[in-house]
């Protein structure tokens, strides 16, 4: 099976693929192991594992896929892939957006999916342990009763799993406010490269001992371990809400409010802005009125359990909005018209990738002072490069998803693309910002990896990497690419 | 050319599908199986490989591609609005081109694109069903004697004495009609669900409609479509598309989501490149109407002639009625309606319920695993009954429920309404004697 291995994959990640294969025994010991209708096999399977939500990314067939019912088969899954050094890709549900569980070096793709139980609610401790194959969404359908939420909720919080999550560390539309994953793991059950299994951290919020294992695990894309158990923080969920829609004539303007807002000591839930690509797009496809000569829109959201204080700080942003010149504020009056607030912005990815075939959606973050700044930049590139370019995103934690319409089809215009996401990376790089705010690295942006952290950096994460994954079996070729 | 001659047709719809995965969330074959191959975006990227030549025609290819309800449960969530069922038809109208038919399917069709076999077959079967089925206790159902295809688990629905469209005249004169409409039976109807299939004809005959049934109606080829026989689908597409074409009605009236959606939706794609019969079946199509849709939205409910049902019931979303149609108010409106009728609605009334017509033959354990969701959002709704607009949903409904021992009587919305008719009638007779 290993002749079939394209060349390119071999150049792009660097991977040294001589010696390794997964042949007939290790299936038929999988099967043993697993029971054979856990084991996938097929081409037609392997196919539909070849790829994960990343667009414009190499596919590759998985060897063979398996699904393990507990962590001791795990164990002896690793192992074996130990000894015969085949690779190992953990995987949930699949909806990562940097290539993170493309089977780039084929080999084991271990799906997580069975496991997939929350083992406890402590609600007294405000504190929840789950399986990592369990989708985020069921954590607070149970955390719900307990008047608890837990906060990150990433587009795809409905089908992701909290294993994907925790791996990518993903955010979502309320990172200012709430934080991200990893502000909320608390603590993991770790399977090693060598099969020994590992706890980090714990319930207490207090917790000093040692290394934070339970952050570098935490965002580590399946390459330093293999998730089984994971502590979260639940925190009690808002009682009461207040949103609206602020529309401008000018970026500096739309710049400027989120940027006194803050300074007026107010964080709201969610902040959003979308661009006016993105207005048009959306407009087109989903007809909710928004106006399509407006240069940006702002999405803003401001919550908490005290009603008075809520209130306030709505006024407080409505405010700011007013005198820094937004030409409309559309306020929620009801749960319905929070509705279609939001929907607007929920739109704008699914609108954006109906205008072209390909649609390389990207998430350069800056500091939010800086969002105007990266907006400008953003439209000189689309200029410079004649390409399509909308952008919406988190502005209130400068997170944002400049998204390129394309066709991969199209050679000469895919090459213009690469050199504008290199020039991307480079304008949020330069603008004191990162590659990633919320999607990981993955293989999509693992050769810029210098460009943010240097040579030593890099080196650091790649000890780090040889230490605890010496065969490097662990989703080889992502994060650096080349081992 | 049209999609069911060559795939190529969909390639706008799969270059729709950005892989995001949300079609997870709702497919209920994923749901159950876990696995890529088994939810939309898995077999987009199958159909894809297919037309890069990356994948041929395999067995394992036609195996993933049959494992789909077309419940449209996907479309519905999908936020790009790729029409997933489409891509799903057309790829295994591709597959019966470069595999062939299974000879057993191959069989069968050919005996429902002849009306008249199919019609002497049933007929046949209804005389000699005993000697085959024994009777199942409480349900309107009996179980297999012999496994002769079908799983000895499966309580099947008796066949009717005699199908619905020889008891009925084929014109049912109105006392005075304000308008004229077609009736199209549908299979389960006129074989199976008779007593549903005479509740249409009395609803409109009672709301002055004068109703003609065509004797020479048949299949309506959902059945057939579904497992790609495109060639035979077309044949019968044009048939009823004749035989339709010819009558002067206002509307034409359907009771199952399915033959409603095949009607108003598939003969266009089917006789897509047939201009002299496209523009027909257009016609045909704008004139389907769904019966319930028909009597709240056409008719309008007049609540004066409805007499009390005293029932507590619960209603099951048909897919093909609720995401084909677009019907989903009209039968609750009605349900509301009737006095003494207490409606409750079940968690995921629209989630299917795993028949999906010939799936539950063909993927029994699959379709029943499915089931468990229904049974157990109808067991919660503690209804005395369920309701639902649809013979196949029916079907599998019953089968369901002796499986997970919840033995509650299952009537279609048209017979809860022809009841509350019926009673008000009666009412009205003893008041005025």
């Amino acid at each position: 099976m290993r002749e079939t291995l394209p060349a390119f994959v071999a150049v792009y990640t660097g991977y040294n693929i001589g010696g390794l294969y997964v042949d007939k025994n290790i299936i038929s010991t999988l099967m043993n192991l697993l029971g054979r209708e856990n084991v996938l096999t097929s081409k037609e399977d392997m196919i539909t594992y070849s790829f994960d939500a990343t667009a414009d990314m190499p596919s590759e067939n998985p060897d063979v896929v398996v699904t393990p019912d507990n962590k001791e088969q795990i164990v002896e899954i690793v192992k074996l892939a130990n000894e015969k050094k085949i690779p190992i890709i953990t995987r949930g549900s699949g909806t990562n957006l940097s290539g993170g569980t493309i089977p780039i070096n084929k080999g084991i793709v271990l799906s997580m999916l069975k496991l997939n139980k929350i083992l406890e609610i402590d609600a007294e401790n405000m504190t929840a342990r789950v399986e990592p194959g369990l989708v985020i969404q069921k954590l607070n359908d149970a955390a719900a009763p307990y008047g608890l939420i837990y906060p990150p909720d990433p587009g795809t919080v409905t089908t992701a799993t909290m294993g994907g999550s925790v791996s990518e560390c993903s955010g979502g539309l309320r990172g200012l406010k709430y934080g991200v994953t990893k502000d909320y793991v608390m603590g993991l059950e770790v399977i090693m490269a060598n099969g020994d299994i590992i706890r980090t951290g714990g319930k207490t919020v207090k917790n000093v001992s040692g290394y934070d294992l339970t952050k570098l695990f935490t965002g580590a894309e399946g390459t330093l371990g293999i998730i089984t158990q994971i502590t979260v923080k639940l925190i009690p969920a808002p009682q009461y809400r207040r949103s609206m829609l602020a529309i401008f004539d000018n970026l500096d303007k739309a710049g400027k409010t989120i940027a006194e807002i803050i300074s007026n000591k107010v964080i709201p839930a969610t902040l959003e802005i979308m661009d006016n690509v993105t207005i048009r797009t959306v407009e087109n496809y989903a007809k909710i009125g928004l106006p399509i000569d407006a240069e940006a829109v702002l999405i803003l959201e401001v919550d908490g359990g005290i009603e008075q204080v809520v209130l306030q700080e709505f006024e407080i942003v409505k405010k700011i909005c007013k005198e820094n010149g937004a030409v409309d504020i559309k306020l929620a009056q009801s749960d319905a018209e929070r509705d279609s607030i939001f929907a607007a912005r929920r739109a704008a990815l699914p609108a954006l990738a109906q205008v072209k075939p390909t649609t390389v959606l990207e998430d350069a973050t800056v500091p939010r002072s800086k969002i105007p700044e990266m907006l400008k930049a953003l439209k000189k590139i689309a200029e410079k490069y004649n390409l399509q370019i909308g952008t919406f995103g988190h502005a209130g934690d400068g997170n944002l998803h400049p998204t390129i319409l394309t066709d991969e089809s199209n050679k000469e215009e895919m090459e213009r693309v690469h050199k504008a996401v290199d020039e991307i990376f480079k304008v949020a790089l330069e603008l004191g910002g990162t590659l990633s705010g919320e999607h990981g690295i993955g293989i999509a942006k693992a050769k810029f990896m210098e460009w943010e952290f240097g040579k030593e950096g890099v080196a650091v994460m790649k000890k780090i990497k040889d230490a605890l994954d010496p065969d490097s079996i662990l989703n080889p070729g992502k994060i650096f690419g080349g081992n | 050319m049209t999609m069911y001659d060559s795939l190529d047709k969909v390639k706008a719809e799969l270059a729709k599908c950005m892989k995001c995965g949300n079609c997870q969330e709702v497919c209920p074959i994923y749901l159950e199986e876990q696995k890529e191959g088994t939810v939309a975006r898995g077999k987009i990227k199958l159909v894809e490989a297919v037309l890069k030549g990356d994948l041929e025609y395999t067995d394992g290819f036609a195996d993933k591609l049959a494992l789909c309800l077309t419940c449209k449960a996907c479309n519905a969530k999908c936020p790009c609005g790729v029409k997933v069922d489409e891509v799903i038809l057309a790829a295994r109208s591709s597959i019966v081109k470069n595999k062939g038919l299974h000879p057993l399917k191959k069989f069968i069709f050919g005996t429902l694109k002849r009306p008249g076999l199919f019609n002497f077959g049933l007929k046949t079967g209804s005389v000699f069903q005993g000697l085959v089925f024994k009777k199942h206790k409480a349900l309107n159902g009996a179980y297999p004697r012999f496994p002769f295809g079908l799983d000895l688990r499966r309580i099947v629905p008796p066949l009717a004495p005699s199908p619905l469209r020889d008891q009925l005249p084929e014109i049912v004169k109105a006392d005075k009609p304000v308008k004229r409409a077609a009736f199209f039976t549908g299979c389960t109807m006129n074989y199976i669900y008779i007593d549903a299939g005479k509740a249409v004809v009395d609803v409109l005959k009672r709301n002055n409609i004068e109703v003609i049934i065509p004797k020479d109606q048949h299949c309506c080829s959902m059945p057939i479509i579904a497992h790609g026989d495109s060639i035979t689908a077309k044949e019968m597409a044009k048939s009823h598309v004749d035989i339709f074409s010819k009558l002067d009605v206002d509307f034409i009236i359907t009771a199952c989501g399915s033959c409603g959606t095949t009607f108003n939706k598939h003969y266009l794609e089917l006789l897509e490149d047939n201009q002299e019969y496209y523009l027909k079946a257009q016609t045909i199509a704008s004139k389907i109407m769904d019966i319930s849709d028909f009597i709240v939205k056409e008719i309008g409910l007049d609540k004066s002639k409805l007499g009390p049902v005293n029932l507590k019931v619960t209603y099951h979303d048909p897919c093909h009625l609720n995401r084909g149609m677009g019907v989903k108010d009209s039968p609750r409106e009605i349900l509301k309606a009737i006095p003494g009728l207490e409606f409750i609605e079940m968690q995921n009334a629209d989630r299917c319920c795993g028949g999906a017509g010939s799936f539950s033959l063909t993927h029994y354990d699959l379709a029943m695993a499915i089931h468990k969701h229904k049974a157990d959002a109808i067991n919660a709704a503690k209804a005395d009954a369920v309701v639902t607009g649809c013979g196949s949903c029916i079907m599998q409904l019953s089968d369901g429920m002796n499986r997970y021992n919840l033995n509650l009587p299952m009537y279609h919305t048209v017979e809860i309404l022809a009841k509350s008719y019926a009673v008000k009638d009666q009412l009205d007779k003893t008041t005025a004697n």
